[in-house]
This record gives C-alpha cells, structure tokens and sequence, in this order.
C-alpha cells in the first residue's frame, strides 16, 4: 500500500497518538501495577447493574421474551415439540403468501426438525442471495429483557440469512431464553480465552429493520427483513 | 466539512421563518422527547444506570492509553488492521489508500457522524470512488446535496413532500416512475434503489458506537440494518471511529447500551446491535475479507487533556438535541458543522475553533434540559458557560454586546447608580406602556418586541420593594 499507510498503519500514527494522550492525562505509559490491575479487570469482567425486570423463573423468562418481541413488530408462536417444527414454518408461510422457496442455515442444530415431513417445503442450505425471499435459521440465545435474539457466524450459520430476505424465521428453543445480554457474553467466553472467543458477527436482534426517517413515521422493512418470525420449541 | 457555524445568526434568522422546516419541526418537538421519557419511566433503574454510565466512560477516559492499546492488539490478534491517524486529512488518505488497494469504484456506507466530520464523501468522489449513504436519512440529504441536520434522524428537517419530490426527481432515470404520496411507498423505493447498491460494493464503511477493548470488537446500533449489508457483503469492511469510544468489556459496553437507544428514539434497544471482529474467519460463508479501523484522534487528545474533557463521555444519542428548546425552533442546520444542539455548541469550537463557532454556546437558554436528559450527565450548560468566557476573553463578540457588558459590570458594582438608573428605567417604562399596560415597540431593542410585547413594570424595583417591606 502507499505512503501514508505506511506511516499510519504502523507505529508511527501509534506513538503519536499515544503520546498525545498521555500528555493530556499529564502522566507517562501507566505503571506496571496499574496495567495489571487494568488486564486483570478486562480477563476477568464482573457485571454491572442489571436490570430486575428479567430475573425469574424459566417460564417468566419465556412470557416476557414473547411480550417484548411482539411489542416490537416481531411475531412469535409456541410448539410444543420439535416435530412440530414444520408445520409452524408451513403454516406462517401460508398465513403471510410467502413463497415455499426457503433458504436455511446448514446449522447442523437444525437438522433436528423432520422437515421431510413437509416436502412443499423446498429448501436450499447455505448463505443468503438478493432473491431470496425467506430464511431460516436458529439463534446461540435470547435476552428476555428487551425481546432481543443472539445469533453468531461461522461456517454454517452465515449472516446474510439474517439480513438480506424479506422475512426471517427464527427457530428458537425454550431453554435458549435467559434474562439479560450479560448471559450471551457468559456464554461467548467459555469459547475462548483472554478476549480471543468472538465469532466474526454478532447480532443482537430486536424487531424486524424498521425506520422512522420520513416525518418520524414508523415504517418496517428497510433495509433488513419485514418480518421476524420467532418459533419456540418448548421441548 | 466545511463550516458554516460563523453564519449562525443569519441561518438561525433563515430557520425561523422557513415553512417546509417549522413544518418538520412541529412533529419533531414532542416525538422523541415524549418516547424518551416513557422509556425512562418503564425502567426503574434508569437513573442508576446513567450514573454508571459516567462511571465507566470517566474511568477509560482516565486510562485511554492503555484501552486503545490493549483495543488494537486485540483487532490485530483477530486479523484485522488499526490505522492510527491524528488529522481528518491522514484519515481520508488512509480510506482512499485501502478503496486503491482493493480497486473499489463504489463503496457503500452506513451513518457516521466522523464521516462527516471528515468530509469523506467529497474527497472520494474527487478522486474517483462513488460512496453510497444508505441509512434512508442519509441517502435523503446525500441526494438533496445536504448535509444531516440531526446526528441520529439526519433528514428530520425534510417533510414527506420534500422526500417525495427529491426521489420522483433524482429516481426517474433510474427506474423510478410516479411521484410517490405515500412514507411506505418511499421507504420501498430506497430499499428498491439501494438493495444492487449493496451486493455491488466493493469497500463498506461503517461508524462505531464501541470500540471493546476486551475483544478487539466494534459495535455499530441501527434499526433498518444498512449497518449490516454495508458490512458483510463487500470484500472489505472500515470503520471510522475517534478515540473515545472505547470501552474496557462487553458488560460495560451494555450498560450504556441501556441508556443508549431510551435516551436517543424511546426505543428500549435499537433493532440491530451488531459487533464486529476482525475479518470472516475461515470457512464462514460470507463476511468481509479485510477488516480496517480507523482510529482518528482529529483534537479528541486536546480535549481530554481540557476542561472539556466531559463532553468526551458523549454517546451521540441526540437526546440534547430533542430536548433543546432553541434546536426545536431553528433546526440543525443554523449551527452550521456536523454537530448540531446543546452538544455541538460544545464540541464544534473544540473542532473548529471558537473563532469560527463562538455564536453555539450563545444559542441556548440555559433552560438546563439537555443536562437533565443527557445519559452521560454531561455538564452541558456549564461547558457552554466555560465557551461563552473564553469568547469574552478573546474578544469575539460584537462591540455593542461589549459596550452593553461593560456598563452593566460598572453598575452592578456601584449601587447607588445602579438604583438611580434603575428607577428611571422603570418611570421611563412605564410612561411609554402608560395606556396599553405593555410595550409593543422597545428603543434600542426592536428585536426582542418585533415578536412579543413588553410588559410594563409594575410598582418598584425589588430593592425598593425590600427595603419598605423590612421598614413595616
């Protein structure tokens, strides 16, 4: 690359800016006793005020995920057992005049769902393409609090699923439902040690994409999905 | 971008009476400051959560250093590249050195205020790479030839009309038909527009809300998800981002994401929090190939090391700004740079110099309400104060303001030509509201009664009024 990459790409831009912080701060690099301290907080990070309203049984959890989704344009229906998968996911596209034509998540956790038992289902596994008009894929968990899905990246779970159709299905289980978004950061550092477990892309998702940039007016769909479809498989 | 702050006055003049912007303004007042509060009000921790808030943005201020550090270690352990860059010239040049790189002709781009700040758009063009705003109020002024009158609602100063007009205009050659009448039939014609503008791009730029330094992760929070197809379709993802918005963790980094989205739109989260680290690993299906940060200092050093440091703990939620009596009745555009409302009368003469801006920290009352419902309790009057002395010390205002100053200091210092003067004043009042009870036209201010009338002044002055209350 050209010139002033090389300046600024390096050390250089770096110690410039470094420095000049430290001369505001009035003070040298921090001492060593200080930085530890400092990297003991970040490896080891405690949780601030978290607020009330999501603490609870399993089934509040549940009730107040589905309330704070659906307050936020998303739909969400409860089947009672994974075969019944299928059938929700029919039936949505039905009730809504969406096409048969889906593209999935190769997310082995979906596999799980005997989709052959609806075989108008066409499906395709992999990532997303500007004609897709129908995505389903599954999340890592789901935050009672606000309503909010967690879903990550990697080789099978690919995020153009969640932005690119028109309309997202999302199959959630039950137990994926926890209260605050300081349990998905829990559950992202069992991957890995000192900082180094992110995937790619996180997405915190609440709602489907809406905006208000005409005269305030709340309009969905405008970039992102029109719909979220939330599936909670009880068991 | 180029300032236009020294013309406040004149643009403010401009504002007050421009039917399409009062009309976009009277909407505008009550929506999100109504929002905003019934969202505080469904939470019971709010307040708390605001003072920890300032909790933790003062404590990486106090060790930015060594966040930014730890910050860019991490991006670079994940694959990514940091580009450390002092001035808005070596930010540009680092952009465009990586768009050469990658032999972009169009990158698309979801809001960033630093983008702005920058004139990035300008310079790309120049140099022969079209830059795509997607976040629908973004390609509205982008399309008009503006600039965003609101950090997070940029086109809040156009009426639907307006937008209705601009796109029948600038989408007839492309495909477009009719002018549209209705928001859902306008929104569907920027999806329709943009959607080829995405899978085409070649370099997608997005701002940051977080930089995390536990991770090495940059966070962006929308709600129409441009943020996210400008990221993971291109082969190459940047970020814009300036030093203080580091956050030490991801917990940390919630917390003020609580406050965030009730303070900015009323929302309890935004729709899409997205956190973004390094480049797509390998294996996974989509994501960009490369990963740039752009760490841009562009005077954030100076002002920590001031007594602006403060204004540093801002999230960019506007919260100041729906709430600013004087933003409410002029709009965005009178301040004339990136930063409108309480907040940009505060940074814009940190950014631009007091010269060119020292009419912002004038443009307030003082009512005290953006302090009130900033989530960073930032001391925004007070640092507008701070301004106001430094631009009496430097001389800037206009020498009958000063005259005006000076004659006050000398009376209020000597009492008993205060008192005399006073009393006269107040005779002289009132013989010229003597039939009417008030004034409709007031010597030497013909602007303060051009709009409204003068009481006239009843019985004594307050001293008057003391001393026979303290006699009886």
């Amino acid at each position: 690359m050209s010139g002033s990459m090389g300046e600024n790409g390096t050390d250089k831009g770096r110690d410039r800016v470094l420095g000049a912080l430290r001369r505001s701060l009035g003070r040298e690099e921090l001492p060593a006793a200080v930085r530890a301290e400092l990297t003991a907080r970040l490896s080891s990070p405690k949780s601030n005020l978290i607020p009330a309203r999501s603490d609870g049984s399993p089934a509040h959890q549940v009730a107040l995920f589905t309330e704070m989704a659906e307050a936020v344009q998303a739909s969400v229906v409860r089947v009672s057992d994974g075969a019944d998968v299928p059938d929700a996911v029919a039936e949505y596209l039905a009730q809504n005049n969406l096409p048969s034509d889906i593209v999935m998540a190769p997310d082995a956790a979906l596999d799980r769902y005997p989709w052959a038992t609806r075989p108008m289902l066409n499906m395709r596994r992999g990532h997303a393409v500007d004609a897709d008009q129908v995505s389903i894929t599954g999340a890592d968990m789901a935050f009672a609090e606000t309503g909010t899905l967690m879903l990550t990246s990697d080789a099978t779970r690919p995020s153009t699923l969640n932005f690119l159709p028109e309309s997202h299905i999302v199959v959630l289980r039950a137990d994926q439902i926890t209260g605050a978004y300081e349990e998905g950061w829990r559950r992202l550092r069992a991957e890995g040690e000192d900082g180094a477990f992110m995937p790619r892309t996180v997405n915190l998702i609440t709602g489907p994409s809406r905006t208000g940039d005409i005269e305030q007016r709340l309009q969905l769909g405008a970039h992102g999905p029109r719909r979220l479809h939330i599936i909670i498989v009880e068991k | 971008m180029q300032s236009t702050s020294h013309d406040f006055v004149a643009r403010a003049q401009k504002g007050l009476v421009d039917e399409d912007l009062q009309d976009a303004l009277s909407r505008f007042r009550t929506g999100f400051s109504v929002k905003r509060s019934e969202a505080a009000a469904l939470l019971p921790e709010f307040e708390a959560l605001r003072d920890q808030a300032v909790e933790i943005k003062n404590h990486t201020l106090e060790h930015l250093d060594f966040y930014l550090e730890r910050f860019a270690d991490k991006v670079e352990e994940s694959g990514g590249v940091v580009h450390w860059c002092v001035t808005p010239e070596e930010a540009r040049q680092t952009v465009l050195d990586i768009c050469r790189a990658n032999d972009a002709k169009t990158v698309t781009k979801s809001k960033s205020m630093i983008g702005e700040e920058i004139a990035l758009n300008p310079f790309l063009e120049a140099n022969d790479i079209e830059p795509i705003e997607t976040d629908l109020g973004e390609y509205i002024v982008q399309l008009a030839g503006e600039y965003p009158s609101h950090i997070i609602a940029p086109a809040v100063h156009k009426t639907k009309d307006q937008v209705a007009d601009l796109f029948y205009e600038r989408h007839k050659d492309q495909g477009g038909g009719k002018r549209l009448e209705e928001v859902d039939e306008l929104v569907d014609e920027a999806r329709a527009m943009l959607r080829h503008r995405f899978i085409d791009a070649d370099v997608g730029i997005t701002g940051a809300n977080f930089l995390v330094a536990e991770t090495g992760t940059t966070a962006i929070v929308t709600n129409e998800g441009n943020g996210d197809l400008t990221q993971i379709l291109p082969r190459v993802h940047i970020v814009l981002a300036t030093l203080e918005k580091a956050v030490p963790t991801l917990d940390d980094m919630s917390t003020i994401l609580r406050v965030l989205a009730r303070s900015a739109t009323g929302q309890e989260f935004s729709t899409y929090t997205t956190l973004s680290t390094g480049p797509k690993r390998p294996g996974d299906l989509d994501g960009p190939e490369a990963f740039h940060v752009i760490l841009l200092d562009n005077g954030r050093s100076r002002m920590l090391g001031s007594e602006f440091r403060e204004v540093l703990r801002c999230i960019k939620c506007g919260a100041c700004m729906n709430h600013c009596p004087v933003y409410g009745a002029i709009g965005g555009h009178a301040y004339g740079w990136v930063y409108p409302g309480p907040v940009g009368a505060v940074l814009t003469p940190n950014l631009v110099g007091l010269k060119e801006a020292h009419h912002l920290p004038n443009a307030s009352t003082f009512c005290g309400r953006c302090e009130e419902v900033c989530p960073m309790r930032i001391p925004l009057p007070g640092l507008m104060r701070r301004w106001r002395e430094q631009e009496f010390d430097a001389g800037l205002q206009a020498p009958r303001y000063r005259l005006g100053l000076a004659l006050w200091a000398w009376l209020v210092r000597h009492p008993t030509s205060y008192r005399l003067s006073n009393a006269l004043l107040i005779r002289a009042l009132r013989l010229l509201g003597a039939r009417r009870g008030r004034i409709a036209r007031l010597p030497f201010a013909h602007g303060w009664t051009s709009g409204r009338d003068m009481p006239t002044p009843e019985g004594g002055s307050f001293h008057a009024k003391w001393r026979r209350r303290s006699r009886e």
